[in-house]
């Protein structure tokens, strides 16, 4: 009986936290289309969460990329299919690994920053200041902040990323297991599809929009003081993690599912 | 007879947080122009109710007037538009420390579009020199800032917009006597200058008697003594003199010995 209770009591726990992040996330999206808007706030989002990520992104998917190449070579070697590493290195980098290591890299830094700024700002009565101030948090702080990681995940990260994940293998490739410098390109070029870029930027996009709602979620509904604010950041960057794996299987599906 | 309308009127406000009732019944009524003060110890439910009033809390009964206009279940945007007439001082300042002291200060006028930024930079600039900061402050962070200079930042910007109503929450909380008495004039000039009325929540004495045209003692959630300013000290209730003289002994610290 007890045990039912417990089993009944996590489900509806869930449900009620689903049901806040959907209303939540409602509520930011509504605000992103509804005057009045605030370009410096969706500027300084942009800068943050786009520019000042790229050096982590960067170094991130080149080593990738490089050791993904040395894999694939030692795999591939066993029964001489050494010629297909440009193929899978450039599908291996732009369908999967460039939006999901740039999304994984993203939460750890974005979202956990929004969180604690957030949190701070909660607990320190700055969010009550902004009521008082006749304006609307959700329009202030929620929509630039979903706004600017829905565009700057794809169109500037996701890119970089993928752009130096398949650099980084043909470094490695061209200059330390002999590859051809100009077979190597054609072979990515020719290999690559519309599809397999579309797939990766839908990912960016995707992956950007949860990184910012969990991050803004936890950190707006953070209680307490100090100890909410870490809770709410561990929270964020826990959770956007878990959205990310999650609808990155689903857009796999949808976009290579035959 | 006082026909005027009241400036904010609360009857029988409520509010409970699950099973905690933190106001009772809170009864309060300020007149244009007045400076009310509502002392009471913590947890008392003076915050509370100024958060009712400001909107940041929905009270679960009870009715709270601004100039006649009912706030309790109203829309959201109809209490945007009763906001632009507030400002307000928090306790720890509460200033948006991503941006600039000016820009602090000029929040509340470039939200409401009252002006473009220029001018929101100068208006910003006279306040917090009203305020006897130097126009240099403006372009400082707010972390660069002392408890006090913070303080001062807050209040320049609850009276940026020359506002009808200011609320003080604890304003003297955290600061050393002087500079408290700074506050306390500052606050009581301020108010004059704008020509707003002033709600305020302290449990500092001195800032009571310096803020004050009338007083309410709130205790348990109700208001159990309002009055003018200079008859607090013959108020006839011993709530009030523990509390004002800061007696260990007393009704007050009865109770809480019950509890």
């Amino acid at each position: 009986m007890n045990f039912l209770a417990v089993i009944g009591r996590v489900v509806i726990g869930f449900l009620r936290a689903a049901g806040k992040i959907g209303l939540f996330a409602v509520n930011g999206v509504r605000h992103i289309f509804a005057p009045p808007y605030y370009p410096r706030e969706l500027w300084r989002q942009m800068l943050n969460i786009g520019y000042y990520s790229l050096p982590v992104v960067g170094l991130t998917t080149l080593f990738t990329g490089a050791a993904l190449a040395v894999n694939i070579y030692e795999g591939s070697s066993r029964f001489n299919a050494e010629s297909t590493l440009p193929t899978i290195v450039v599908i291996g980098i732009v369908r999967e690994l460039g939006p999901t290591l740039c999304g994984l890299i993203v939460a750890g830094r974005v979202s956990a920053s929004m969180a604690a700024e957030l949190g701070t700002m909660r607990v320190t009565e700055q969010i009550d200041a902004l009521v008082t101030l006749s304006t609307d948090p959700f329009k202030y702080l929620i929509a630039p902040r979903i706004l600017a990681t829905v565009l700057m995940m794809p169109f500037m990260l996701v890119i970089v990323a993928d752009t130096i994940g398949v650099l980084g293998g043909y470094l490695l490739a061209t200059a330390k297991l002999g590859f051809n410098s100009g077979n190597y390109i054609k072979s990515t070029v020719d290999f690559l599809e519309a599809i397999d870029v579309m797939a990766s930027l839908t990912k960016a996009a995707v992956f950007g929009f949860f990184i910012s709602l969990m991050g803004c979620y936890h950190g707006f509904n953070t209680r307490g003081g100090a100890q909410g604010v870490g809770i709410s950041t561990t929270n964020a960057v826990v959770s956007a993690c878990i959205m990310i794996l999650l609808s990155n299987y689903v857009v796999t599906e949808m976009f290579f599912s035959s | 007879m006082n026909n005027a309308v009241p400036k904010i009127e609360l009857k029988g406000l409520h509010k409970r947080f699950g099973d905690k009732v933190v106001l009772d019944s809170v009864d309060l009524t300020v007149m244009p122009g007045e400076s009310m003060v509502i002392i009471g110890g913590s947890g008392s439910g003076k915050s509370v109710t100024l958060k009712c009033i400001l909107g940041l809390l929905e009270p679960n009964r009870g009715s709270i007037k601004i100039d006649g206009t009912e706030m309790v279940g109203i829309s959201t945007d109809e209490r945007k538009k009763i906001l632009t007439k507030f400002g307000m001082l928090f306790q720890g300042g509460a200033l948006f420390d991503s941006l600039p002291v000016w820009e602090n200060v000029a929040f509340g006028l470039l939200a409401q579009n009252l002006c473009d930024r220029k001018e929101a930079k100068e208006i910003a600039i006279e306040k917090l020199r009203r305020v006897g900061l130097s126009p240099d402050v403006g372009s400082l962070s707010p972390a660069e800032l002392s408890g006090g200079m913070q303080k001062r930042v807050g209040l320049a910007r609850a009276i940026a917009a020359n506002p009808d109503i200011i609320f003080f929450d604890e304003p003297t909380t955290g600061l050393d006597p002087i500079m408290s008495d700074v506050i306390n004039e500052l606050i009581v000039e301020c108010v004059k200058d704008v020509g707003a009325t002033a709600l305020t929540i302290t449990h500092d004495m001195s800032s009571v008697r310096k803020i004050a045209d009338n007083v309410a003692m709130i205790y348990h959630g109700n208001m159990i003594w309002t009055g003018p300013k200079d008859q607090i000290d013959q108020s006839g209730s011993d709530y009030i003199d523990q509390f004002i003289n800061g007696k260990a002994e007393g009704p007050i610290k009865m109770e809480i010995l019950k509890g």
